[in-house]
Parts: structure tokens; C-alpha cells; sequence
């Protein structure tokens, strides 16, 4: 990066507001932001903020109903809100590129990818259809994906998601352009997936000069890919700053309460329990006076906090660039609070309440095809669950970690008795569940064993009242029979969850996604269960509000001893949480054992590489990297030998593609599915590495 | 609020809020000028069914006085404001009447037709395997049929009567209701609220009932106006191809029929039944659109 | 895509067969009333109807007769009508021509004007253009197809006294007597298509790969044409084929209100007329047509669909 050249993009003094049936919504405030060449400007914030905004502004694509209100956007020395529209056309695509969140709905259904590339250029330089093919066909190699030419001629569903995001990547960058920008490109990704676009976004800059502005709401994905940093809350930027700046010390409050909610890899729930920024982000038009933070900051003053709009400051001593909105940065000295604030005792494990043992889950599908017909084969199984084993303890936090297509959620149905196991059994207080369905379950089992679902969206159902939701489930359970103490049953468990009571008459469409999810835990915890599943409850959740929920079903859990079964596909939560890990791939258990196991070698080569895989939002801690090659293999079909070898980067040989791999036990409970001796694997270094407390840069001043 | 006063309005059940919800949402229609027009239709309608003996100012199936012009001064006092027909009867008096019989046929044959492709729908989406797959050959069976040549073969066999005609639409509209429900079936027995309710032991008749019908109450109210007003068709052509209603009772459909060979001559005889039935399914289709596009906006 | 076909022809023969099951049952049995009373008429006597049933073989066991029934079908024999005395094929097959260029023009003049409109309208949504279009297009499909005949009629006929009432060809045929058929059924069936149409285009048009197109830079006429239309022409395709069986049903108005001497027209004559093997032949064709066309587009629409097509 060189300080001498011109700017590539300023936008000064932007404001956006989008014009609907009840009045203006201002969408962003007060935004100013400069991209030099080959820089990465990573915009971070929860959802609403308005970073998804300043990308469509800057690409002159509001909609009908959105508007520039005040405020310049200038490329390369010409104001794009001046331009007209065949002006426009011939900046996007060749000049600012754009890469999108969900590859498939981006890429047009019926078109070859090959067309899809080719366009590009033609319609902005004047080169021959030939010409343009191989661009297209180097471009697709550049973003590394193997056989370009099959990859040209397939049609955007025949690629996996990891392919079409390359491939809409790579569309971006066909006309080399000066700006790309990039809208949360691997949310629809999975963990293994996103780490391997992460790299290539992160060497696009290096290799083609390209500017970029990565919009996301995941802090660490922003250290890993951006030079500078802007802090996104309620439409306005709160701080701004290099990444070493802002994320070793953060100014803002809003800044320290993000990075407080996010769980890094050297916390743990008992010893430094997140810490939920509380109330909710106000709505757009319902903003308050002066700092828009300042209901739920920590530092409010009142007369200071709530007066004027604020504006940008610098942050006095700190690299030239790093600045921030707020009045008393200079007095707040965040570390003093940081350290171990709160303690929670952790909880004494009791008697085993749960085991697996060799369970089994196949589905039947029948093939209908022709070929299949002829051949006989007609029925084919695919085996969602394969030989599962491990066990968990009363009041034990046990995370099943993996990526779709896994099996965990195949094995939460057999749980809960949506489905009946193959074979082997599922042992609850030592009573067989594997094959009896929910109906044949009595009351009292089925009210000790409940979930948390994931999609706070559609865990309630919106024709219903939340009082009448709940009741249901207390007089299905048959915990209270009298109206009068089911009605006070259900006021209890809203105190339980935090939620205020007048929320019984309340319908699930006035709630927040966090309240949603509030009512969920609370109806999973109606009949006093023993056994609660959550199945990523706090994956559709924003940051801050996550860190609300998860601190809510800990202590709830902590309260009632309640084993919880908590699936992720997201290690640095499961490492904060759970006590101990199940790693699932494709089916089978790869490895499980303690937390701590799990995350200090021997590793299994999948937990490997899921560990590098994770963003984590501290420039201190390093991490070696590994990157995995090709896609998840489909459940329909999945490799013969060890599910992970089509994938594996320490694959041994033919071993590793025909023979399924043996469970090697390390200690007691701490077992590996692998084929690699056990000494081989207990030689691989740590993946992550994080500094000692005395090491760390806050630490030495 | 105490907690007695409160528990007493529990809703027990998700009907009554939905049907009070449905409510309200025609109140939402002042936000559409389409709905609101729809709505000023039907309305028109319904009163007039319902003040009929007030309206008519003859008797609708006695002849007065054969090829009246609209306006013309009756012999015995009054006027007939729509003229009359070939034998003598007042048009106003008789489409009026006949108001009666589109809106009382219509409306029972739709909720008939509704309670089987619901109740088909259901067990279709929710149980799916061969049940699903019986009943959507059955269904792809029946609407293969052109709908016309179906009512027509009914009507041949078991006779034109009012409840024939109700069966006869029940029979030929409930696989298209069952289409439109499965599909919303299809999509709503995968939300987590569904698996919630299959969690806690619920039976499937309560999961259907209560966890997934009212939540397809939106795109089923928009098709229920759409298919009112083509029951209203139906009926109006069967009415015109001498398949409706067995005469002398008042049908809009058969007072076309009845006249239209003297059109040439005295078109008022075939036009007044013709705006009457094409006004009020109008009603309806604007309603419909007016309540899909509230529904589209939240 | 071959599996797809051979299941989807499969599926036409096995629907015929239970379609001609159904039409057995409800015409040729005892089921809904005596077949011998109902071609007789009720005033016959028991005598005449036991003579009839013994000519032709009602006696014997139902599923003989099916099969029987069902064998003389397939090889060609329809029976003979009793209405115009004589072999129904030689009466159907002038009609079934007759309604086959009543449906060409409608169909020639419905679909680019509903197509052009739909897409003109689905590519602005919310303009003045699309809302107009809506309201007409609830308007047209809002009138019955004898209402639109006898206000044509009062316009055109009546009023202006451009174009004649009926449309029997009694002189040869003649152009001007088609207009009004045509007319009626091209207004009732238009604001349907034009509204799927423009609903599918609109869709396309939020879509994400369409701003991909739009912020790609390529010039508009590309997004419309290579983009958006292939997606957005679809569902049209569909709908259009499926309104043949609409379309069915709306010739046997229109012929009967204009006295056109179509299909339509045959199958209500025969009903009113209790011709029986008449009416079981109408209705085969009529289903036979309604149910090639559905396979068609079933067909057409997964070999529109890359998605379906390639998977």
C-alpha cells in the first residue's frame, strides 16, 4: 500500500434513507470512508446497522424506494450520484465489481457459467467471444477451481456452494476491476468452505491490485482479510481504525461490547462469561438523542451522552487513522473492567443420563430413475448416522460439532423420536429411545427431553400467542393441571428467560429474533425437562444478542443441572460452552473427547483442520493454516473407506479410500477415528496459538 | 391486571383470534382502492340478497306483461325499471331475486368444496408417502378434465338440482383447493414450530389443525374470493347452457338462456342479468386482489 | 429427461384408462340411474327398455361390457350416434376441425398480446402501465364468457351493427362470423395469462441474479432479453398450455351463445340429448387433448428448466 497514491473511492458525508409507506427511514448517517489502492476496508455490524446500504449506494442500486439523501460518492475523481445511467453501466462490472452473499440466488439459473463469464468482458471491452472464453477459463483457475472447462459449461446447480461463490468471485474480477466489494460472501458457506474463499479473498489485493470492502458481521473474518476497520451501529460508523489499532484497543463501547460477546478461544462460560450488551438496537426511526449508543452504554452520562449528534474523533495518541464516536473515549479505560469480572462456579457432573451406543440411522430412497429401474438397484440408503458412540452426564454440556450434511440434526430427530434408529441404541436413564416414536413416549419422557430449535423465525408459531404456546406445553407435560397455576407457571418461566411478563398476550411477530428465541428456551424448559437439545440456537442471531441467549440457557442450565446436547458447526461458541466435543463428519464420529482435548493435539486430521477453519477475533492469536481441497462428498454417496479422505490433507494412502477407520482410544473418553498411528498424530503442533496473558501487546503498557 | 382477569382471557383456541384477525385485515382493505371497490361490490350485493322483498316491486316468476322496455309504466301501477321479459316477467324483480340464489349456492358450494380439498390438502402434505400420492393422482385425474365438460357430465347423469350442483362443484374445484393446500402443507411441515408441537407428542390431526392451518389462512382467504367468484361463473353458465337450476326460480344465468333468442329485439332481456352476474363476480376478484396485495405488504 | 417422458406418457395412458373407467361407470351402469330409461326417456316402458338392454348387450356383466366397451374405443369403433344417426366419428371429427381453428386464432391472437402485455408490465412494476393492465385484466377475466358475448353482441351486432350474431356458417364459411367467438374468448382468457405472466416477470425482475446482471454493467436490453425473459417465460409456458383445457370449456359457450357448429357445441348437444355414445366419445377427446397438452408442457417446462433437466 503506498500513502502517495490517489484514492480509489471517497465517500463524504453519506446519508441514505430508504422513502416507505410510514415515512422516511434514514438508513445511514453521517458516513465517510476512503479507499486507497489495494486496501481492504473490512465494514463490520450486526444486522440493520447499515453496511449492506453502503454497498448498494455505491453502486448506484437502491431500489425504488432508496435514495442518496446528502453526501458525495466519488470514484476515481467523478461523483457517482452525478452519473448517468449509461455512465454507470460502464463503471460496473469493469470498474466496481460486486461478490454477494448467497452465490446461488446471484448466479441466473439458466444461463451456463460460461456465458455468465463471458459477458462480462464483451459487454465492457471490445475482444472476441474466443478472447473472452479464456479469460474466463484463467480466471477460473485463478480462483483455484479445478477443471475450468467442465466448470464452464455446467450450469450454476451443478456446482456446490464453495464453486459458485468462486465462480461469482471470479466473475468480479474478469474485468480487473479497481473496486471490489464483497456483502458477507461466505454466510452461506460452511466453516471448512469459507476458510478456503477467505484465503482467496485475501490474496485478491496481492495478486491483482484490486481495492476491496468486505462487509460482515463476523470480526474475525474481518482481522483475517482487511487492512482497516469501520464499526457499523445503527447507520452510523462508531469507530474506525487499522485492524492492529482498532482490535487491540478498541475505543468505542459498542467496539468493547462486541468484541465482550464474541468467545474467544481462550474463554471459558465459568471462568469469563460473556458479557451481553443489554437492551436491543433501537429501530431506525426511533433513534434517540445524541450518541445512538447511548441507551446502552455502560458509560452514559447524562448531559453529555444525550445531547447533540456526535461527531468522528480522533483518537488522541493512536495511529493517524484510528477514530471514534464518542465524548468520553479518552475517560473510559475499558481494561479495568475486562479482567474476570464475574466468576461462575462450574457445575458438578452427576450420574450418566444419556448414552449412545453404535447407533445407526439410514434413510431409504428410492430411485426412480430409469437406469435404476433396469439395473434393480432401486432402493439406495444413505447413511446420515453411522456407529455413533459417546455419552453424557447429568448437568454436562456435550457439543456435537459439524457442517451440513453431517448427521447431526439426523440424530437430534432420533433423539426426540422423530425418526427411529436402524440400529444399535439411545440410551435415556437407561431406557432404549431409539426406536420409540414421540407418540408412544409417555408424557414424562417426552417432557424431559425437549429442544431448542434453530431458526428463531419459525420456532414459534406466529398464528399463536406466547402465553398460549406455552401453556400447551405445560398441560401437554402434565406438569400443572388448574388454569390458574398454568397461567402462573408460564408468568415464572417469562421471569426465567428475562422476558417481561405482559409478553403472555403478545403475538410471535412483535417479538425480536433474541425474544423469539427467549420463548423457545423457555417452552424447551417448561416440563422441567433433564435433557435439553439446542440445534445451533443462536446461529441466526446477531452477535450481541447471541452472546444474551447463550449467557440465558447457561445459567438456566447451571439452575436445573440440565444436560444440554448443544449442536454447532461453530467451534469458537463450543469451545466456550461445552464440556465436552463430538466431532461429526459425514455420518461418523471422527473424533470426541473433553474440550480441552479436543483442542490440544492429538487432533483428528478433520477437527485439524475445522480449528484453522475458525475466524477468531484476536490479531494476537495465531493459527496455522491449513486450507482443504474440494467439496463436502454428498451423504448419498459418500466415500468407501474413511469419510474424510477425499478431503484430507494427511491422507496416508489406499488405506485412508478402502478401509473404514478404527477408533483409537488416547485416554478414557477421548477417542479418534483415524488411521494414523497414534504416535504420528500426537506429534502434529498445536493449530491454534494464543499468548500467554504476560505477552499480550494491552498487557506490556 | 390481576392474574384472574387475565386468565379468563386466555384464548383457548387459534380460531377465534385468526377469524378476528381476518377481520381486521378487511379493515386493512381502506389502504386499497382496488379492495375497497371489490369489497363496495359484494357488499351491494349481500344487501340487496338480503332486503329482496323490499326491492322487487313484482312478484319474479308471475308474467305481467310480456316485452316491456325499460321505464315503461306497468298497466296495473309501477314501473319496470329493467323492462320485462318474453313472458311478462319483471327483469329488476327477478334479477334481484336471483341474487338470492347466486349468493345462498355460491358461497355453500365453495365452503363445501373447501372443507374436502382442506381436509384432502392436509393429509396429503402432512402424511405424504402413498397417501399423498393416491390422492394427488386422484386430483391430477379430476382436473384433467376440462372443467365445463366435467360439470356437464355430472349434471347429465345426476340431474340439474341445487344441492347436484353444489356436489358437482365440490367434486370438480376440492383437488384444486387440495393442490394449493398441500403445497402450503409441503412448506409449512418443515418449520420448527411443526417439529416443536411433533416433539411434544401433539397427534397429527392437532398439528394439522392447530399448528399448520392457521398459518396458510393467508393465501387460502385470497383463493377463496378468486374461487367464489369463478363458483359464480360456474353457476351462471351452467344457468345459461339450461344445466342450472330447474326453472321458474330466478337465475341469472338462465334468464340469459332464456331470452337470448329475442336479443335482436329487446337486448335489455339478456344485458341487466349479464352486468348483474359480471358485477358481482367483479366484486369478488377485486377483493381478492385487494386482500393478496395487503397481504404481500406486511 | 428420457425417464421423465416415458413416466409422463405412462401417467396420460394410465389417466385415460381411469377417466374411461370413470365415464363407464357414470354413463354405461346402473350407478346413476338406468342407461335404457335415460336413452329411452322416462315414459318408456319396462318392455322397451328390457328389449333395448337385450340388443344391445346390457345384460351382460359389467366388466365384460367395460372391456368390450373399451376394445371397440381403442380400435376406432365410437359407436353411432343417435342423434344425428350415425357413426359418431364421421359426426365429430367436421366439429372437432371446426373448434381447432377456433382455438388457433384465439390462441394466435391471446398469446403475444397477453405475453407483451405480462412482460411489459412485470418488468415496472407499481407503473402506470402494469396497474392499468391489472385492473383490466381482473375486469376481463371477471365477466362470464355468455356476458362478454351478449355485450359484444350488443355492441358490434346491435349497436353498430358491424359483424354478424351468429356464427353458423350456414353460407360456407365466412371470417367475419369468427371475430366475435374469437373475441370473447381471447378477453376471457388474456387477463389470466397477462397476470401469471407479469407476476413470473416481476419475480425474475427482484431477483438476485438480475441486479448481478444489472451491476455486471451490461446494457439493459441484455438484462431483459438474456436474462430475465428466458427465467420469466417459464411459468407463462405453462399456463398457456394448460389454458387448452380452459379453452375447451369455453368453446362449448361460445359455440353454443354464437350457434357455431364446433366441438363445444356437440358435447352440450349430446348431453342435452342423452346421446350417450356421442357424449362418451366427446368427452375421451376432450380429456385425451386436455391431457396431451398437460404432458406436453410438463415435458416443456423440464426442458426449460436447466435445473430439472440436468439433474
Amino acid at each position: 500500500m503506498n500513502d502517495d497514491q490517489a484514492p480509489v473511492l471517497i465517500c463524504k458525508d453519506l446519508s441514505i434513507s430508504y422513502y416507505t409507506r410510514a415515512g422516511e427511514i434514514p438508513a445511514v448517517v453521517d458516513f465517510s470512508l476512503t479507499v486507497l489502492p489495494g486496501e481492504t476496508i473490512g465494514i463490520v455490524g450486526e444486522s440493520g446497522c447499515g453496511k449492506s446500504t453502503v454497498a448498494m449506494a455505491i453502486m448506484q442500486y437502491m431500489g425504488a424506494n432508496g435514495g442518496i439523501k446528502s453526501g458525495s460518492i466519488t470514484f476515481k475523481d467523478r461523483d457517482l450520484n452525478q452519473m448517468s445511467e449509461s455512465e454507470l453501466r460502464r463503471i460496473r462490472g469493469s470498474e466496481i465489481a460486486m461478490i454477494y452473499q448467497e452465490p446461488f440466488a446471484s448466479l441466473n439459473p439458466s444461463l451456463k457459467i460460461s456465458t455468465q463469464l463471458m459477458e462480462v468482458p464483451l459487454a465492457h471491452e471490445k475482444i472476441s467471444t474466443e478472447e473472452a472464453r479464456q479469460r474466463a477459463l484463467q480466471m477460473l483457475s485463478d480462483v483455484k477451481l479445478p477443471d475450468p472447462e467442465r466448470i464452464m459449461d455446467s450450469y450454476p446447480h451443478q456446482l456446490s456452494g464453495g464453486q459458485q461463490q468462486r465462480v461469482v468471485i471470479a466473475m468480479g474480477l474478469l474485468s480487473n476491476p479497481s473496486l471490489l466489494l464483497l456483502d458477507e460472501p461466505t454466510t452461506a458457506l460452511d466453516v471448512t468452505v469459507e476458510a478456503g474463499i477467505v484465503k482467496l479473498v485475501a490474496d485478491i489485493s496481492k495478486k491483482f491490485g484490486t481495492s476491496q470492502i468486505y462487509i460482515s458481521h463476523n470480526l474475525g473474518l474481518i482481522l483475517e482479510t482487511c487492512d482497516r476497520v469501520f464499526v457499523m451501529y445503527s447507520g452510523e460508523v462508531v469507530e474506525e481504525g487499522t485492524i492492529d489499532s482498532l482490535f487491540t484497543w478498541p475505543r468505542h463501547p459498542y467496539t468493547h461490547g462486541l468484541f465482550a460477546c464474541i468467545p474467544l478461544p481462550t474463554a471459558d462460560k465459568n471462568a469469563a462469561p460473556l458479557k451481553p450488551i443489554r437492551g436491543q438496537l433501537p429501530l431506525p426511526f426511533e433513534r434517540p438523542q445524541g450518541c445512538y449508543y447511548h441507551p446502552r452504554c455502560d458509560h452514559f452520562k447524562p448531559g453529555l451522552c444525550d445531547q447533540e449528534h456526535i461527531s468522528m474523533a480522533h483518537v488522541e495518541g493512536s495511529a493517524a487513522d484510528h477514530r471514534v464516536r464518542c465524548l468520553r473515549y479518552n475517560e473510559i479505560d475499558h481494561h479495568l473492567q475486562t479482567p474476570d469480572g464475574e466468576v461462575k462456579k462450574a457445575l458438578e457432573l452427576g450420574e450418566q443420563v444419556l448414552e449412545v451406543d453404535h447407533m445407526k440411522k439410514y434413510y431409504e430412497v428410492r430411485d426412480t430413475s430409469l437406469r435404476a429401474l433396469i439395473s434393480g438397484k432401486r432402493v439406495r440408503y444413505v447413511k446420515a448416522n453411522e456407529e455413533l458412540n459417546f455419552s453424557a452426564r447429568e448437568g454436562e454440556t456435550v457439543a456435537i460439532v459439524g457442517e451440513s450434511g453431517c448427521g447431526k440434526s439426523t440424530f437430534a430427530k432420533v433423539l426426540m423420536g422423530l425418526e427411529k434408529g436402524t440400529d444399535g441404541e439411545v440410551r435415556h436413564r437407561d431406557k432404549d429411545l431409539s426406536d420409540i416414536a414421540v407418540r408412544d413416549r409417555s408424557a414424562k419422557q417426552i417432557g424431559s427431553l425437549q429442544m431448542v430449535f434453530q431458526n428463531p423465525f419459525d420456532t414459534l408459531n406466529p398464528s399463536h400467542s406466547i402465553g398460549g404456546q406455552i401453556s400447551r406445553v405445560i398441560k401437554k407435560f402434565g406438569v400443572e393441571k388448574d388454569k390458574k397455576k398454568i397461567f402462573d407457571r408460564v408468568m415464572t418461566l417469562l421471569d426465567t428467560v428475562k422476558l417481561p411478563r405482559d409478553f403472555y398476550f403478545r403475538k410471535p411477530r412483535q417479538l425480536s429474533g433474541g425474544q423469539k428465541q427467549r420463548i423457545g428456551i423457555a417452552r424447551a424448559f417448561a416440563g422441567n425437562p433433564s435433557m435439553v437439545i439446542a440445534d445451533e440456537p443462536v446461529s441466526a442471531l446477531d452477535v450481541s444478542v447471541a452472546a444474551a441467549v447463550t449467557e440465558l440457557l447457561m445459567d438456566i442450565q447451571r439452575e436445573q443441572k440440565t444436560t444440554l446436547l448443544f449442536i454447532s458447526h461453530d467451534l469458537s461458541v463450543v469451545r466456550y460452552l461445552s464440556d465436552r466435543i463430538v466431532v461429526m463428519y459425514l455420518g461418523h464420529i471422527l473424533e470426541r473427547g473433553t474440550t480441552e482435548q479436543i483442542f490440544t493435539p492429538p487432533y483428528s486430521p478433520y477437527t485439524e483442520a475445522l480449528l484453522s477453519a475458525v475466524p477468531i477475533a484476536d490479531p494476537e492469536v495465531t493459527k496455522r493454516e491449513i486450507v482443504l481441497e474440494g467439496n463436502l462428498p454428498s451423504a448419498m454417496n459418500p466415500p468407501k473407506g474413511c469419510p474424510f479422505c477425499t478431503r484430507c490433507h494427511r491422507r496416508i494412502g489406499d488405506i485412508c479410500d478402502n478401509e473404514p477407520p478404527p477408533e483409537q482410544v488416547v485416554v478414557d473418553r477421548h477417542v479418534i477415528k483415524c488411521h494414523i498411528p497414534l504416535e504420528e498424530l500426537k506429534k502434529v503442533e498445536p493449530v491454534i496459538h494464543v499468548p500467554d496473558e504476560s505477552e499480550r501487546l494491552h498487557a506490556r503498557h | 391486571m390481576s392474574t384472574t382477569a387475565t386468565t379468563t382471557q386466555m384464548p383457548s383456541a387459534g380460531y377465534g383470534a385468526a377469524l378476528w384477525r381476518a377481520l381486521k385485515s378487511f379493515g386493512l382493505l381502506r389502504e386499497s382502492w382496488v379492495g375497497m371497490v371489490g369489497a363496495f361490490l359484494v357488499l351491494f350485493w349481500v344487501m340487496v340478497a338480503i332486503l329482496a322483498p323490499l326491492i322487487a316491486t313484482f312478484d319474479p316468476n308471475s308474467s305481467i306483461q310480456p316485452f316491456a322496455k325499460p321505464g315503461m309504466v306497468a298497466a296495473k301501477g309501477g314501473t319496470f325499471w329493467l323492462g320485462t321479459d318474453h313472458i311478462g316477467r319483471d327483469i329488476l324483480s327477478r334479477i334481484v331475486w336471483g341474487s338470492r340464489t347466486v349468493l345462498i349456492y355460491a358461497p355453500l358450494a365453495t365452503i363445501s368444496a373447501y372443507t374436502v380439498g382442506i381436509l384432502m390438502g392436509l393429509l396429503a402434505g402432512y402424511r405424504r408417502g402413498w397417501v399423498d400420492d393416491v390422492l394427488s393422482r386422484l386430483a391430477d385425474i379430476i382436473l384433467s378434465f376440462p372443467v365445463l365438460v366435467l360439470y356437464i357430465i355430472i349434471i347429465a347423469t345426476i340431474g340439474a338440482s341445487g344441492i347436484n350442483i353444489i356436489i358437482a362443484i365440490t367434486f370438480a374445484s376440492s383437488p384444486g383447493i387440495m393442490r394449493i393446500v398441500r403445497g402450503l402443507v409441503l412448506d409449512l411441515r418443515n418449520r420448527d414450530y411443526v417439529a416443536a408441537a411433533q416433539t411434544r407428542g401433539e397427534s397429527d390431526w392437532k398439528v394439522m389443525l392447530v399448528e399448520i392451518l392457521p398459518n396458510a389462512r393467508g393465501p387460502l382467504i385470497v383463493d377463496a374470493c378468486l374461487r367464489l367468484g369463478y363458483v359464480i361463473i360456474t353457476i351462471g353458465v351452467l344457468g345459461f347452457l339450461g344445466l342450472g337450476l330447474p326453472p321458474p326460480d330466478p337465475d341469472w344465468g338462465g334468464m340469459v338462456n332464456e331470452t337470448r333468442q329475442m336479443a335482436m329485439a329487446f337486448p335489455h332481456m339478456t344485458l341487466f342479468p349479464c352486468i348483474a352476474i359480471s358485477s358481482l363476480i367483479l366484486g369478488f376478484n377485486l377483493l381478492a386482489d385487494g386482500l393478496r396485495e395487503i397481504s404481500l405488504r406486511d | 429427461m428420457v425417464t421423465l417422458v416415458i413416466k409422463r406418457i405412462g401417467f396420460m395412458i394410465f389417466t385415460m384408462i381411469i377417466v374411461s373407467l370413470i365415464l363407464f361407470l357414470l354413463l354405461e351402469t346402473e350407478l346413476t340411474g338406468d342407461p335404457a330409461a335415460r336413452v329411452l326417456g322416462q315414459f318408456s316402458n319396462e318392455e322397451q327398455r328390457e328389449l333395448w338392454r337385450e340388443q344391445h348387450g346390457y345384460n351382460q356383466p359389467v366388466m365384460v361390457r367395460y372391456v368390450k366397451w373399451l376394445g371397440n374405443f381403442a380400435t376406432g369403433d365410437l359407436g353411432e350416434s343417435i342423434r344425428f344417426k350415425g357413426p359418431v366419428a364421421d359426426v365429430m371429427l367436421p366439429r372437432l376441425w371446426n373448434t381447432a381453428i377456433l382455438g388457433f386464432w384465439t390462441f394466435a391472437i391471446m398469446i403475444p398480446l397477453s405475453l407483451t402485455l405480462g412482460v411489459l408490465s412485470g418488468m415496472r412494476e407499481g407503473s402506470m402501465l402494469d396497474r392499468s393492465i391489472s385492473v383490466f385484466g381482473i375486469l376481463t377475466t371477471s365477466v362470464p364468457e355468455f356476458a362478454s358475448a351478449v355485450f359484444f353482441s350488443a355492441l358490434f351486432v346491435f349497436g353498430l351493427k358491424w359483424l354478424p350474431g351468429t356464427s353458423s356458417m350456414s353460407g360456407g364459411f365466412e371470417f367475419r362470423q369468427l371475430i366475435l367467438p374469437v373475441m370473447v374468448l381471447v378477453v376471457y382468457d388474456f387477463g389470466y395469462v397477462a397476470r401469471m405472466t407479469r407476476a413470473s416477470m416481476a419475480e425474475v425482475m427482484t431477483s438476485q441474479y438480475i441486479r448481478t446482471a444489472v451491476l455486471k454493467g451490461l446494457p439493459y436490453k441484455s438484462v431483459i432479453v438474456k436474462h430475465a425473459l428466458r427465467n420469466a417465460l417459464i411459468a407463462p409456458f405453462t399456463v398457456i398450455m394448460l389454458q387448452i383445457n380452459w379453452l375447451l370449456s369455453g368453446v362449448i359457450v361460445v359455440e353454443f351463445f354464437f350457434a357455431y357448429k364446433g366441438f363445444g357445441a356437440l358435447i352440450l348437444e349430446a348431453s342435452l340429448n342423452n346421446d350417450i355414445a356421442l357424449l362418451e366419445a366427446c368427452a375421451m377427446v376432450a380429456v385425451f387433448v386436455a391431457v396431451a397438452t398437460q404432458t406436453l408442457a410438463d415435458i416443456g417446462y423440464t426442458f426449460l428448466n436447466p435445473r430439472i433437466r440436468f439433474s
